[in-house]
C-alpha cells in the first residue's frame, strides 16, 4: 500500500525527469542538485539508464525534502517528460497524485497518464525565444527552483558558474533561461495547483554532496592512493575518472590499461615498487583480473579493488545494477588464499571504508575489495561529511637490511614488506611456489609451509573485521539482513514499515563474516535478508560460516534495486 | 663493478646442457657490471618460460610474475620508482603470445625499461610446441602439418609502432651481445632486445649451425636514425639482419609524460598524502564550486 502524502502539503517530494539520451537530463540532475543543496534542502538523485550515448529512454529521481532523503521510491509527484516516449517509460509509478509538466506533444497517451494533474509548461518555446531549444533543460532547472521558492539569484551564480568555461553568449543565454524557468515556476507556485511544504534548512549548506563513486574515489585519496591503473567499464568508470582529474593534486599516476589484465599486473607492479595502488572495474573485467588477483595472493601483495557491480552473466545489462557478484569476488582467482572484501552501505561508509581497504592491503599484505553497484555509485545525497581527524595514513613497508628474506616465517603469517631501492636488502618475489627468499622451489615441504603461512593471514585479519551496524530496537523480534548498497532503502523501507520490534542489521563488512555475526542472528527469533541478485549470496555466505540459515529471503534481480515502496511491502507480507 | 655481484653461488638451474640461456645470464651480468648497476637498484621483471627463470639465477631484486605479463608490473615498477633500472626479460611465447597486447601497447606507452626477449622459436618449457615465431612449415606434436600461421616478426612490429630502440642479437655471440644490450639499458625509453637462442631440446630447425648461416650483422653504414631504412631491414627473412635496427632519441618517456616527477624527482614511496589538499577537496563537495 502507497501510504505516501498526496504532493499538496508534502515535504518530501519526488522529481521525475525522464528522455532521451543526449538530451541533457544530466545537466539537469546535475544542476538542480545542487543549486537545491545550496539552497539548504536535503536532496537525493538517482538514475536509470540505457546503453547507449543517444536516443533510447532515460530517467532521474530527484527528491527534495525537510529530512534527510537517501533512496529510492517508487511514487512520483511531479514528472517531467523530455519526449514523447518518456510518460510511457514511466507509466507505472504514475499515480492520480503526479503532477506533469510538460508540453503538449511530451504529454504521452492519456491513458499512460491515470488520471494525473497534467500542466502545460512551454519548456522548449521559452528556450527557442531565448535563442535555441537546448537552453530548455536549463529552463526546467528554472520551473523546477521556482516552484520549490529557491532565491533567483542563487540559481543564477550557480548556473554562471556551471557554464563559466563556455563563451559569454552561452552563459548568458543560460541565464536567461533560468531566469524565464524560474518566472514560469512562480508563476505556477502562485496558480495554487501546486502547493509544497519543503523547507530550506540552515545547517545543509555547509554539508557535503557527492555520489557514491566520489565517495570511493575521495576514500581512495584518503587511504594514500598514488595509482590507479584501470580500463573503462560502466558503472566503475566514474571512479577512475575522478582520480584521473585529481591526479595532479594528489601525486596519483592514473593509467588507462590496454585492458583489465595489464591494469592488475600494473596495480601488483605499483606496490612492488612502494605505491598505494588500486584498480576499479565491473564483473567482466575483474573476471580478466582473477589471474592477476590469484598473483597478488601468491606474492603476497596489497592490492586494493574497487568492485562495482552490474547485472550478467557476460555483457549483461551494462548501465544496470545487481549484487550479482559477491561469490565473484569471493571465489574469484584460482589457489586459495585469504581476502577482505568490504561493501559501503552509505557515502560515509564508502569514504572510510576505501580509505580503509588501502591499510588493510598494506597491513595483512592481502587483495581487498571494495563492492559496490550501479545504484551506489550513480546515487549521491547530501551529508554531514567525513570525519578527517584521523587521517594518518597506515604504512607497512620496512627498511630492508641485507639479508632480508621477503617471506620470512612469522606467528601471524605476516612477514614485513620491503620495496626495491629501500635499504640493502634484495626483494624477489616469484608467481611460483618460493622459499622465504622468494627463489622458485619444488621442495614440498616449503609448499606446506608456504600454505598455511597465507591461509594465517586469514586468521590474523577476524580482528579488524568491521562489525555489522544494528538499526532499530536492540531487543529485536525480526531482524532484517541486508549488505553494500541497500542500507538506505532498507533502512527508510523500515521506519514506513513501523512495527515494533523489528530491526536490521547491515553488512559493511562481508567476508571474512565480522565475528559478531551469529550472537546478533540468534537474537532473533526471525531473519529476514534482503538481497539484489537471484540467489541469495550473501545468505549462502552466512549458512556457511555459521550454520545459520535465513530462509526468508526478498530478492530482486530485474537490473534496478529495491524502491522503498516495493521494499515496504515484500516484508510487510512476511510479516504477518 | 665486479660481476660476481650478481652471481648466486652455487645454485641447481633448470635449463638445458647448451641452452642458449647460459650465454645470455653471463652476458647480461657482465653488461650490466660494466654499466655499474648495483643489484639493490636493478629490478628483473620476467614472466613465465624456462626464459624467465633467469632472475633465479641473478643476485638482485626480482618480480618474476605471471605469463606474458612482465610488461605491465615492469611498467609500474619504474613509474611508481623511476630510480631503478627495471629490465623485463623472458621468452618469445610469453611476450610475442600471451602478452602480445601488452607488448604492443607498452611500446606505446615507452616507459624507460629494457625489453629481453629469448627468441628460440619454440615452446620449451610445454615440451615443443610452435611459439609466435616459429618458422612456417615447422613441425611439431600440435602443429602435425607444419606451422602454416605468418610467423610473428617483432622488429618490424617495434619499429611500426615507433618504438624508441630495437635490436636483435644472437646468443651465440656474447661480446656483441653485451655491447647491444648495453646500449638498450641506456636508451631512454622502452628498448626492445630480440635475442635468437637455439633451443637444444626441442627445436631441431634452428640450430645453432642454422642461426650463424642464416644471420649477417647490419654495416656500420646502417643509418639506425632512419625508420623506412630500418623498416626494409626488419623485413628480410632469407638472411635475418643482427644488430640495432632502429633508435629514436626524441622520445617523451612513460615517467615522463605522466607529470608526476616534473618537479619531484622522489620516488612515490617517499611522498606522503597532502591532508590540506584533501581537506579543500572535500570542501569543494560543500561549496560545489
Amino acid at each position: 500500500m502507497d501510504k505516501s502524502p498526496s504532493p499538496q502539503n508534502t515535504d518530501d517530494i519526488s522529481i521525475v525527469l525522464c528522455g532521451q539520451a543526449g538530451q541533457g537530463i544530466q545537466t539537469i540532475e546535475y544542476v538542480l542538485t545542487r543549486i537545491l543543496k545550496l539552497a539548504g534542502y536535503n536532496v537525493f538523485a538517482t538514475k536509470e539508464y540505457m546503453s547507449r550515448i543517444r536516443g533510447g529512454t532515460n530517467s532521474t529521481e530527484i527528491r527534495v525534502s525537510s529530512k534527510p532523503v537517501r533512496a529510492i521510491i517508487n511514487r512520483i509527484d511531479i514528472l517531467i517528460p523530455l519526449d514523447k516516449d518518456a510518460v510511457r517509460h514511466v507509466r507505472k509509478r504514475i499515480s492520480s497524485r503526479t503532477i506533469i509538466l510538460a508540453e503538449t506533444e511530451n504529454g504521452g497517451e492519456v491513458s499512460d497518464r491515470r488520471e494525473c494533474v497534467f500542466i502545460e509548461v512551454p519548456f522548449t518555446k521559452t528556450a527557442t525565444d531565448i535563442g535555441d531549444k537546448i537552453y530548455s533543460n536549463i529552463v526546467a532547472v528554472g520551473v523546477v527552483a521556482g516552484l520549490l521558492g529557491v532565491d533567483l539569484q542563487l540559481a543564477n551564480d550557480y548556473v554562471r558558474k556551471y557554464f563559466s568555461k563556455k563563451s559569454d553568449d552561452v552563459v548568458n543565454k543560460n541565464i536567461e533561461a533560468v531566469k524565464a524557468g524560474h518566472k514560469l515556476g512562480c508563476d505556477l507556485d502562485s496558480s495554487g495547483k501546486i502547493e509544497f511544504a519543503v523547507k530550506p534548512e540552515a545547517g545543509i549548506k555547509d554539508q557535503v554532496l557527492l555520489s557514491g563513486a566520489e565517495a570511493v574515489a575521495s576514500g581512495a585519496i584518503a587511504g594514500g592512493c598514488n595509482f590507479v591503473s584501470s580500463y573503462p567499464m560502466s558503472p566503475s568508470t566514474a571512479v577512475l575518472v575522478f582520480l584521473s582529474q585529481h591526479a595532479k593534486e594528489f601525486d596519483i599516476i592514473a593509467e588507462q590499461a590496454e585492458d583489465e589484465i595489464a591494469a592488475m599486473n600494473m596495480a601488483i607492479g605499483a606496490w612492488y615498487a612502494g605505491a598505494r595502488a588500486m584498480v576499479t572495474t565491473s564483473g567482466g573485467g575483474f573476471a580478466l583480473m582473477t589471474e592477476g588477483l590469484s598473483l597478488a595472493a601468491m606474492l603476497e601483495s596489497p592490492v586494493v579493488i574497487h568492485l562495482g557491480q552490474r547485472p550478467g552473466p557476460a555483457t549483461g545489462l551494462p548501465t544496470r545494477t545487481e549484487q550479482g557478484d559477491l561469490e565473484l569476488a569471493l571465489y574469484g582467482g584460482h589457489g586459495e588464499f585469504p581476502r577482505i572484501i568490504l561493501a559501503p552501505g552509505t557515502l560515509e561508509d564508502a569514504f572510510i571504508l576505501t580509505r580503509k581497504a588501502f591499510n588493510l592491503a598494506d597491513k595483512y599484505q592481502v587483495p581487498v575489495f571494495v563492492l559496490t553497484d550501479q545504484y551506489f555509485l550513480d546515487s549521491y545525497y547530501n551529508t554531514t561529511g567525513f570525519d578527517l581527524s584521523d587521517l594518518k595514513t597506515e604504512k607497512y613497508i620496512v627498511k630492508t637490511k641485507k639479508y632480508y628474506r621477503r617471506y620470512e616465517l612469522t606467528a601471524d603469517g605476516i612477514s614485513p614488506r620491503g620495496i626495491p631501492g629501500y635499504g640493502q636488502g634484495l626483494i624477489c618475489v616469484d608467481s611460483d611456489e618460493h622459499d622465504t627468499q622468494g627463489h622458485i622451489t619444488e621442495d614440498l615441504e616449503t609448499r606446506v609451509k608456504m600454505v598455511d603461512k597465507r591461509l594465517k593471514k586469514g586468521q590474523a585479519m577476524i580482528k579488524d573485521t568491521i562489525p555489522p551496524q544494528l538499526i532499530g530496537p536492540e531487543d529485536y523480534k525480526t531482524l532484517v539482513v541486508c549488505w553494500g548498497s541497500t542500507y538506505n532503502i532498507v533502512d527508510e523501507a523500515i521506519r514506513n514499515l513501523n512495527r515494533q520490534s523489528v530491526a536490521f542489521l547491515h553488512f559493511k563488512q562481508v567476508h571474512p563474516l565480522p565475528k559478531e555475526t551469529v550472537s546478533f542472528l540468534k537474537k532473533a527469533e526471525k531473519t529476514i535478508i534482503v538481497e539484489n541478485n537471484a540467489t541469495g549470496q550473501f545468505a549462502k555466505q552466512i549458512k556457511l560460516h555459521t550454520g545459520i540459515d535465513i530462509s526468508e529471503k526478498v530478492l530482486k534481480y530485474s537490473g534496478l534495486t529495491f524502491t522503498v515502496e516495493e521494499l515496504v511491502k515484500r516484508l510487510d507480507s512476511l510479516l504477518d | 663493478m665486479d660481476i660476481k655481484k650478481f652471481d648466486m653461488g652455487d645454485i641447481d638451474i633448470a635449463w638445458c646442457p647448451g641452452c642458449g640461456n647460459f650465454g645470455i645470464l653471463n652476458t647480461l651480468k657482465k653488461a650490466l657490471s660494466e654499466l655499474g648497476i648495483e643489484p639493490t637498484n636493478l629490478v628483473l621483471v620476467s614472466g613465465i618460460g624456462q626464459a624467465a627463470k633467469i632472475p633465479h639465477y641473478f643476485k638482485t631484486n626480482f618480480f618474476n610474475g605471471l605469463h606474458g605479463r612482465a610488461l605491465p608490473a615492469a611498467t609500474a615498477i619504474k613509474a611508481a620508482n623511476p630510480n631503478l633500472t627495471v629490465i623485463s626479460e623472458s621468452g618469445d611465447g610469453d611476450m610475442y603470445g600471451e602478452g602480445g597486447n601488452h607488448f604492443i601497447h607498452t611500446i606505446r606507452r615507452n616507459p624507460n625499461i629494457t625489453n629481453i626477449v629469448h627468441n628460440n622459436m619454440v615452446y620449451g618449457l610445454t615440451k615443443g610446441q610452435a611459439s609466435p615465431t616459429s618458422q612456417l612449415g615447422f613441425k611439431t606434436p600440435v602443429q602435425v602439418n607444419g606451422v602454416f600461421l605468418e610467423p610473428f616478426n617483432p622488429i618490424a612490429v617495434a619499429i611500426a609502432l615507433d618504438a624508441g630502440f630495437v635490436a636483435r642479437a644472437f646468443a651465440g655471440d656474447m661480446e656483441k651481445t653485451k655491447e647491444i644490450l648495453k646500449k638498450a639499458v641506456t636508451h631512454k625509453g622502452y628498448a626492445l632486445v630480440d635475442i635468437f637462442q637455439p633451443c637444444v631440446s626441442f627445436n631441431k630447425l634452428n640450430t645453432f649451425q642454422w642461426f650463424k648461416d642464416h644471420t649477417y650483422y647490419l654495416k656500420d653504414s646502417h643509418k639506425v636514425g632512419d625508420r623506412n631504412q630500418a623498416f626494409k631491414k626488419a623485413m628480410e627473412t632469407d638472411k635475418l639482419p643482427l644488430g640495432v635496427f632502429y633508435v629514436n632519441v626524441n622520445k617523451a618517456t612513460f615517467e615522463e609524460n605522466i607529470g608526476t616527477y616534473k618537479d619531484d624527482k622522489s620516488p612515490l614511496y617517499e611522498r606522503e598524502l597532502n591532508f590540506e589538499k584533501l581537506r579543500d577537496l572535500i570542501e569543494k563537495f560543500k561549496t560545489l564550486i
